[in-house]
């Protein structure tokens, strides 16, 4: 007999919710996929080009714990260019494995058995599991669907008490495509002044954001120096693979993640430091083509999803629609399921996302406009089927 | 020229033959404003006509193409434009650019074969008395036309889910 050696912090997380459908989707060949969270564009050549020329120039060691200074000052300048806010490259910045990572060591950083860490829901997978794993305690503030998905003060003030210490929000937003004007960070910032919280803003999609201003939550007055910005490659110059993002924060901050990073991840890959450098150099164009093409797409499947009956506001930002399916009288998990089985198209359940996101599908349009159009074809049978 | 139009130029600029319906809901536009800017923009000679991209090496037929560079002596009052617009008449001239540098004119010249384009070079371009040189470079393969790359690639692979 061995004993279990799980622990059991690790034995609270629950399964991931999708793992099923994976098994499934694996088994079809003619699979439309709208279940990806990342771009289906290729990382832009002047990024790989420099990622290859600093390989070919031997630049394969470790860089200092902060990141390559290159793009911590790179980095800095582009944040200040898009949204006008100054970190210092020295002190204030930190370039992280992905954003994951960054999430990971933030929540780490700040989180203390026992204390409550509001989060926007529905929400991106890793935040209540990151949280858990601090023996801290999630608690999910909802985001409506007649909100437009945003995070409201009035939400936010409901679920605040004395033990009560961050809030994690990520607009614009995965899953929902819900986006926060500066008007709306000003209202959120009042409530985390007021109960003088910590903000982790995941701001990893604010690049992709269609039809007003890019925000970031930082703009808000006070925000700033309460709040642990986290950004990254991936989304906006399709490098997921290249794991490399980075995370802002005032230096006291800065230095707590600092602190876990350098023992858990030493530096972020090098060679994907350096094809950072290029995007944030020299691929702006890139960028912009790739977020019109995801404009367009967007447009076309949103109305195609109304046009049959699904009811979908129009997200201004990320790469997802989160139509509801609550007049079909099935569960989102139902419609989903079975919408793979009998047609083919993979989306992923609302509800995995947490229970504000029950009774809707999320669907990521960084798909061909072909298939976008083929989905809703789908997507239509099986409606009328039911 | 506002948003929408610089997005229907782009959406008609990749593939001017889809659907008005499709145009209209990539644009997030009606059918009706679709007709309306796009004429416009005909009406102004923003969009100057509609064409396919072809591979013509790949349809078979004999092709042949080459940029011959042009040194110009302008003329007095009307500089470059009296001679390019005797140039561009030529149907073999595909293209014809003022450029900088060594020289003036850029033009792209397409025929049946070598022999083709180079007797028009000569016969036809070399003659004119305000062309003081002609450079002209064959073209041998072509990877990239139009923004349209005209080989296979592979493309990278997704997971089927991921969040
Ligand atoms: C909201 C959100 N945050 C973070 C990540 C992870 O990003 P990275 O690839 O930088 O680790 C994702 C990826 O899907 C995401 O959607």
């Amino acid at each position: 007999m061995m004993r279990d050696f799980i622990s059991a912090r690790t034995r609270t997380i629950p399964p991931s919710g999708i793992r099923r459908f994976f098994d499934i989707v694996q088994e079809m060949d003619d699979v439309i996929s709208l279940g990806v969270g990342e771009p289906d564009y290729a990382t832009p050549w002047v990024a790989c080009e420099a990622g290859i020329a600093s390989v070919e120039q031997g630049q394969t060691s470790y860089t200092s714990n902060r990141g390559l200074p290159e793009l911590r000052t790179e980095t800095s300048r582009y944040l200040a260019k898009r949204f006008g806010v100054h970190y210092h490259p020295e002190d204030e910045m930190l370039i992280t494995t992905g954003a994951s990572e960054a999430l990971d060591i933030a929540i780490r950083a700040v989180t203390d058995p026992g204390d409550e860490i509001l989060i926007a829901d529905p929400s991106y997978v890793s935040y209540s599991p990151g949280v858990m794993l601090s023996d801290g305690v999630p608690v999910r503030v909802p985001c409506l669907m007649e909100d437009e998905f945003r995070l409201t003060p009035d939400a936010l003030m409901e679920k605040i008490t004395p033990k009560s210490k961050a809030v994690i929000c990520n607009f614009p937003n995965n899953p929902t495509g819900g986006v926060m004007s500066r008007e709306d960070y000003r209202g959120i910032a009042e409530v985390i002044c007021d109960h003088d919280l910590l903000l982790i803003s995941d701001e990893i999609y604010t690049e992709m954001t269609y039809d007003g201003e890019m925000t970031s939550a930082v703009q808000a007055d006070g925000l700033q120096e309460r709040t642990i910005l986290i950004n990254g490659f991936s989304k906006a110059y399709a490098m997921t693979g290249w794991r490399v993002a980075y995370l802002c924060a005032p230096k006291e901050l800065c230095d707590a993640a600092l602190k876990i990073h350098q023992y858990v991840m030493l530096s972020a890959p090098t060679m994907s430091q350096y094809a950072a450098v290029g995007a944030l150099k020299n691929a702006d164009l890139d960028r912009e083509e790739m977020v019109t093409e995801y404009q367009m797409r967007r447009n076309l499947f949103v109305r195609g999803l109304n046009r049959i009956g699904l009811t979908c506001h129009l997200p201004r930002g990320a790469f997802y629609a989160f139509p509801s399916v609550k007049e079909f009288g099935i569960s989102d998990v139902e419609f989903a399921e079975r919408l793979l089985m009998e047609q083919h198209v993979a989306v992923v359940p609302g509800s995995v996302f947490g229970p504000s996101g029950a009774g809707h599908l999320r669907c990521a349009y960084a798909v061909s406009r072909e298939d976008l159009r083929e989905a809703i074809r789908r997507i239509e049978a099986f409606t009328t089927s039911l | 020229m506002d948003a929408k139009d610089w997005l229907l130029l782009r959406i008609l600029e990749e593939d001017s033959t889809q659907e008005l319906s499709e145009v209209a809901d990539l644009a997030d536009l009606t059918e009706a404003e679709v007709k309306d800017r796009v004429s416009a923009m005909e009406d102004d000679k923003i969009i100057r006509g509609y064409c396919a991209s072809i591979d013509w090496e790949k349809a078979g037929e004999g092709v042949a193409a080459a940029t011959v560079n042009l040194k110009v002596s302008p003329e007095r009052d009307v500089g470059y434009d009296r001679i390019a617009e005797r140039i561009a008449r030529f149907p073999q001239v595909c293209s014809l650019r003022l450029i900088s540098g060594e020289y003036d004119f850029e033009i792209r010249v397409t025929g049946r074969n070598i022999q083709d384009i180079t007797r028009f070079v000569s016969e036809q371009i070399a003659p004119m008395e305000q062309i003081r040189e002609t450079g002209t470079i064959l073209v041998m393969k072509s990877y990239k036309e139009n923004g349209r790359i005209l080989y296979d690639r592979k493309e990278g692979e997704r997971l089927l889910f991921s969040f």
